[in-house]
């Protein structure tokens, strides 16, 4: 398999990540080793294995539904880059 | 007292307990050792002040009853800590002032330990060198221009160059065992489940863990016994019995059964590892272990799938990170145009590579192909694992493949950087804890570790065994503080 300009560029948009023509080229060389490596999988059948989604064999705890921590609007907000009041700022989205 | 930093924890606790040494004077000199030791570049961010204040005030009104009676400690900068700058190594995060505490590091407070400050490490722990960090290389104190492994490189650093007594690490892939081994120093990676993960920067969530780090079993067994506790906040935490592991700690490993599995003789394994096992086994025997062969077939799809099911967690994790909440940001001319600069200009390079490979294979008409067949093997790996122990306690490995390398030796390979991981990287796929220990040296006097693998919530067993071997090992670092003028 080979990774190609235009899927890096595919992978870029979907992670939102801007690549330029020269980055571009060092990732497809970069995942296209890295990917070499991975397709070691593709010796192993799996048809008949369960897939191992968490090691902690237990299931998720339930517990009540009650309000523990109030009123951190100031904690929230403080690291935001860019706020005003209680609000975090973002380039307008809406013409 | 001249040579407090070269005290264990356990006799400082000791000491402090019986008045003979106060906090204050335990904190100045691990504070003053820290500041002769800067080209280490060990800390990423100090809080010296802070801690010689919170030393006074114990001083003034100390509790002896407590574990880390005026400790202080310099903890890995993954760990939120209130009101302290917690960077994760990455310049996305420079600015971050976290709320809150994570209940790892409160444990530790909680016990009377002092934070002196935030240690080093590779950027979202990604790396098994340090050098991906924002914030430069860290030194390894056996030699300079020598990686401490990662990537908890300035944990690794700080305990072996005794700039902190102990210090809490993390480990995804090898991130604890692996710089322990690189610097002759103690890293246990618990089981999953076994430390909460709530207040650490998440990189693989299903793999994820904090562990401590020391410069023998005692102490190591000590902070283990401290930091894992059932919590709540983190829902893949697992309430079991805890051991108080320090205090049932026991040298008496007779009758044991120790497996060897012959998977991990690896193509291209350098002599002085193969060697550094057979005196491992050796050590084990007259400990009074019952070495046994077994076969963990998979060993060799362990780092494939690794590859694939780390990324992908950590292309979810961290797509948290978008310039809104917090965080750097870099100004665009929309809102997509600023998340794509936010995320290129604040990650660096090897972020970047494995967010673009978790988003890849996560993809529509991709998942199947690779995340789904990830997860498949890595039940056949835990598989392996459940097999060799219903004939075995434990399991004895070498830690890493090689010493610690040159730094920039192989920051243009990212496979066989990732190839450092091959021994420590299958016991997180299938959740189990490790402990890396120092057993010798190679021929250019470098540490060189063992690894002890045990079954799930049995860290009382490995830390015996390690504590035993440790005896017999009787290892001695050779740190001559070439970096102090």
């Amino acid at each position: 398999m080979s990774i190609d300009l235009k899927t890096i560029k595919h992978i870029s948009k979907l992670s939102r990540i801007s690549v330029d023509e020269k980055k571009a080229e060092k990732l497809a060389g970069d995942l296209n080793s890295i990917f070499d490596f991975i397709e070691k999988l593709n010796e192993l059948k799996t048809d008949n294995v369960e897939p191992l989604t968490s090691v902690a064999e237990t299931t998720l705890k339930l517990r009540s539904d009650e309000v523990k921590s109030k009123n951190l609007r100031d904690q929230v907000i403080k690291n935001s880059p860019k706020e005003n009041e209680d609000y975090f700022v973002v380039p307008k989205v809406i013409e | 007292m001249s040579d407090i930093t070269k005290q264990s924890l356990s006799e400082l606790v000791e000491n402090i307990k019986s008045k003979k040494i106060s906090s204050s004077e335990v904190t100045k000199a691990f504070v003053e050792r820290s500041e002769k030791s800067k080209e280490l570049n060990a800390y990423i961010t100090e809080d010296y002040a802070n801690a010689l204040n919170k030393a006074k005030k114990f001083d003034e009104k100390p509790n002896l009853d407590l574990k880390l009676p005026g400790i202080p400690m310099a903890v890995k900068d993954l760990f939120c800590t209130r009101d302290l700058r917690t960077t994760a190594g990455s310049k996305i995060l420079n600015n971050f002032v976290p709320t809150y505490e994570s209940t790892v590091t409160q444990n530790i407070w909680n016990e009377g330990a002092i934070l002196m400050g935030k240690l080093n490490c590779d950027e979202f722990a990604m790396g098994s060198s340090n050098e991906t960090s924002f914030f430069g290389n860290v030194q390894n104190p056996i030699d300079k221009n020598l990686v401490p492994g990662g990537s908890s490189g300035g944990s690794s650093c700080a305990v072996a160059a005794q700039l902190t007594p102990i210090t809490i690490g993390t480990d995804t892939g090898g991130s604890i065992r692996q710089p322990a081994s690189f610097t002759g120093t103690v890293g246990l990676k618990p089981t999953y489940g076994s430390c909460s993960r709530y207040g650490i920067v998440a990189f693989a969530s299903s793999l994820d863990q904090a562990g401590p780090m020391a410069q023998n079993v005692k102490d190591c067994a000590l902070l283990q016994e401290i930091i894992s506790t059932y919590d709540e906040k983190d829902s893949t935490s697992i309430d079991f019995k805890r051991n108080e592991y320090s205090k049932e700690l026991t040298k008496d490993i007779k009758g044991k059964k120790i497996g060897i599995p012959k998977e991990y003789r690896v193509d291209g394994m350098p002599k002085e590892i193969e060697d550094l096992w057979k005196k491992g086994i050796e050590y084990a025997k007259d400990c009074g272990a019952e070495i046994i062969d077994i076969s963990l077939p998979h060993t060799n799809y362990a780092l494939p799938t690794y590859y694939i099911v780390a990324p992908a967690e950590a292309s979810s994790n961290l797509a948290r990170y978008d310039g809104v909440k917090y965080g750097f940001r870099a100004e665009g001319e929309n809102l997509i145009d600023m998340y794509e600069k936010t995320r290129s200009e604040g990650f660096g390079a090897e972020v970047q590579r494995r967010i673009m490979i978790g988003t890849y294979v996560l993809s529509s008409g991709y998942y199947d192909a690779y995340y789904l067949k990830a997860q498949k093997v890595r039940k056949l790996i835990k598989n392996d694992f459940d097999d060799a122990y219903k004939k075995v306690d434990a399991i004895l490995t070498p830690s890493t493949p090689s010493s610690a390398f040159k730094i920039g030796e192989k920051t243009n390979d990212p496979v066989s950087m990732y190839l450092n991981d091959i021994f420590t990287v299958p016991v997180n796929l299938a959740g189990l804890p490790g402990i890396s220990i120092p057993a010798g040296h190679d021929a250019k006097g470098y540490p060189l570790g063992l690894q002890i693998i045990g079954k799930a919530f049995d860290e009382q067993n490995i830390l015996n065994i390690a504590y035993a071997m440790e005896e017999k090992i009787n290892f001695k670092n050779n740190i001559n503080d070439w970096w102090i003028k």
